[in-house]
């Protein structure tokens, strides 16, 4: 008996060593930033701009990227070895992992929450896994060729259970339908050549993939699937050499803004803008490298810009109305990635090789916050889990 | 007395300088090194993976490069693949350095810092 006390204090201790000291709490705040050379996440939040947690053990976080539970307690963390572990945000620690694949890219969650689909580079193709127990539910090889897989790139999810993405290899966009979960069926729509990534528009309309093997964007009506992929914005190159592409770029649902689609060009310093209703172009900006992400503010007034190595100590930001760059700075070296509070007042941005993240008002361009964080990529914010193709 | 011993010694020390001074004239300065190994892990590594495993890029393991002369590898990453993604990296460095690069990626890539 006399040994009961200790013990029972020693246990006391080790559950607030891993329970969250604040237990009772909203999702809608949170966020991760993946620390991707120590296979590391942290569990952050903005409403007062901190930290709250750290998990380890997510491997290979190289290109990692999230999507999240509709509930935004689950953050579904898709790492480059194949891996897809399910993070509790709440608990702060992993829930689930398995490892599905040889080399994936990302991932996205369907209307209805229930499954959770993973794009893959090896073997190509997608899976579709239970998203409460990441039990595999089915698999869609990319074998657009008898013996012959595409690398997979650009999945979003669109409305009636379905999944749009890309096939680099073979310069396609297929539709793959889930509704029967173990049995889905795909749509194949010839595309333009070599798609980089993709993007659904918000209302899941329209699917858009960028090209890397010419200039221009396939884009794929899914109201009217039956019409195929149409080309926009094509030969924006006019013919001229492309610079060299360091890194690509990134697609994703973020692009629409004022009335009009910002997607980065291939191969040259701009910002190509084109109506979104007419998918006509409608100007180009300049900008001072590579575009990586084209990313709008959440009201569509401004759009923010980062770029590939060398120039990607930059982060410019463009004014819908006005149609210029209206402000140029450097958050640190290295930055990577940037993402929006919901309602956009502030942006945190990833510095890599300055190994923090900086919170930036978006009115007055002031840094609020930096956050230490080891080599961080990728941040993500549960506000997702509630956009269409996120 | 000791002078023949020491003119040998020194001829001795001469030679081994020198021939240190040669191999180390063919690698890139540590600080170099460290910011090659950097661009390689991290810029490689967006196409190519962090741990260099493969990604939109092929894996650049030993295994993978060994039946690849050097000098294809050297003038891949100088100048690039048309048709491919792979852009070239001649800004960044020369050509003793790419060679450097490929003499490493053949025996398993140092790690970061």
């Amino acid at each position: 008996m006399r040994l009961l006390p200790p013990l029972l204090a020693a246990l006391s201790l080790a559950g607030c060593a891993t329970a969250p000291s604040d237990a009772l709490r909203g999702t809608g705040d949170l966020g991760v930033v993946i620390e991707r050379a120590a296979g590391r996440v942290q569990i952050v939040e903005h409403s007062g701009d901190t930290r709250l947690a750290t998990v380890d053990g997510l491997g290979d976080l190289s290109h990692a990227h999230v999507t999240f539970s509709r509930d935004g307690r689950f953050a579904y963390v898709f790492g480059r070895d194949g891996g897809l572990t399910k993070v509790d945000l709440l608990a702060r620690r992993i829930d689930k992992r398995v490892i599905q694949a040889g080399n994936s890219i990302g991932g996205s969650i369907s209307q209805d929450g229930r499954l959770v689909v993973a794009q893959n580079y090896e073997p190509g193709g997608i899976k579709a896994f239970d998203a409460d127990t990441l039990e595999l539910l089915a698999e869609v090889p990319a074998e657009y060729a008898p013996g012959r897989f595409s690398k997979v790139v650009g999945l979003a999810d669109v409305p009636g259970q379905r999944f749009a993405y890309a096939l680099f290899d073979a310069s396609e966009i297929w539709v793959t339908d889930f509704s029967d979960p173990r049995k889905p069926t795909t749509t194949r729509y010839p595309a333009g050549k070599q798609p980089y990534d993709g993007l659904v528009t918000p209302d899941g309309r329209y699917f858009l993939a960028g090209l890397f093997g010419e200039d221009g964007i396939s884009l794929l009506d899914l109201w009217k699937p039956e019409t195929g992929a149409q080309k926009i914005l094509a030969g924006y190159g006019r013919g001229e050499e492309k610079l060299p592409v360091f890194k690509m770029p990134h697609l994703r649902g973020w692009s629409l803004a004022a009335g009009q689609a910002w997607l980065p060009a291939i191969g040259r310093h701009e910002v190509l803008v084109a109506d979104a209703r007419s998918w006509q172009e409608s100007g180009r900006i300049p900008v001072k490298g590579q575009p990586v992400f084209v990313m709008a503010r959440p009201d569509g007034r401004q759009v923010w810009v980062n770029f590939a190595f060398p120039d990607n100590e930059w982060v410019q930001v463009i004014d819908t109305v006005e149609r210029r760059v209206i402000h140029t700075f450097s958050p640190g070296k290295a930055v990577l990635h940037m993402e929006f509070t919901p309602r956009g007042e502030e942006v945190w941005l990833s510095a890599r090789d300055s190994n923090r993240v900086s919170v930036v008002d978006t009115t007055r361009f002031a840094v609020r916050k930096e956050l230490p964080a080891d080599a961080p990529s990728g941040i993500f914010f549960t506000s997702r889990a509630q956009r269409i193709g996120f | 007395m000791y002078r023949p011993l020491l003119i040998h010694v020194a001829v001795l020390l001469g030679l081994t300088a020198l021939a240190v001074g040669t191999a180390q004239s063919a690698e890139p300065a540590p600080a170099r090194q460290r910011e090659l190994i950097h661009l390689v892990r991290q810029d490689c590594g967006s196409c190519h993976g962090m741990r260099l495993a493969g990604g939109l890029g092929p894996a650049l393991s030993p295994a993978r490069l060994a039946d690849w002369p050097d000098d294809s590898l050297v003038a891949t990453i100088l100048h690039g693949r048309p048709g491919t993604a792979m852009p070239g990296w001649q800004r960044f460095m020369n050509e003793a350095e790419a060679g450097w690069i490929v003499a490493r990626l053949k025996q398993g890539f140092p790690p970061l810092d």
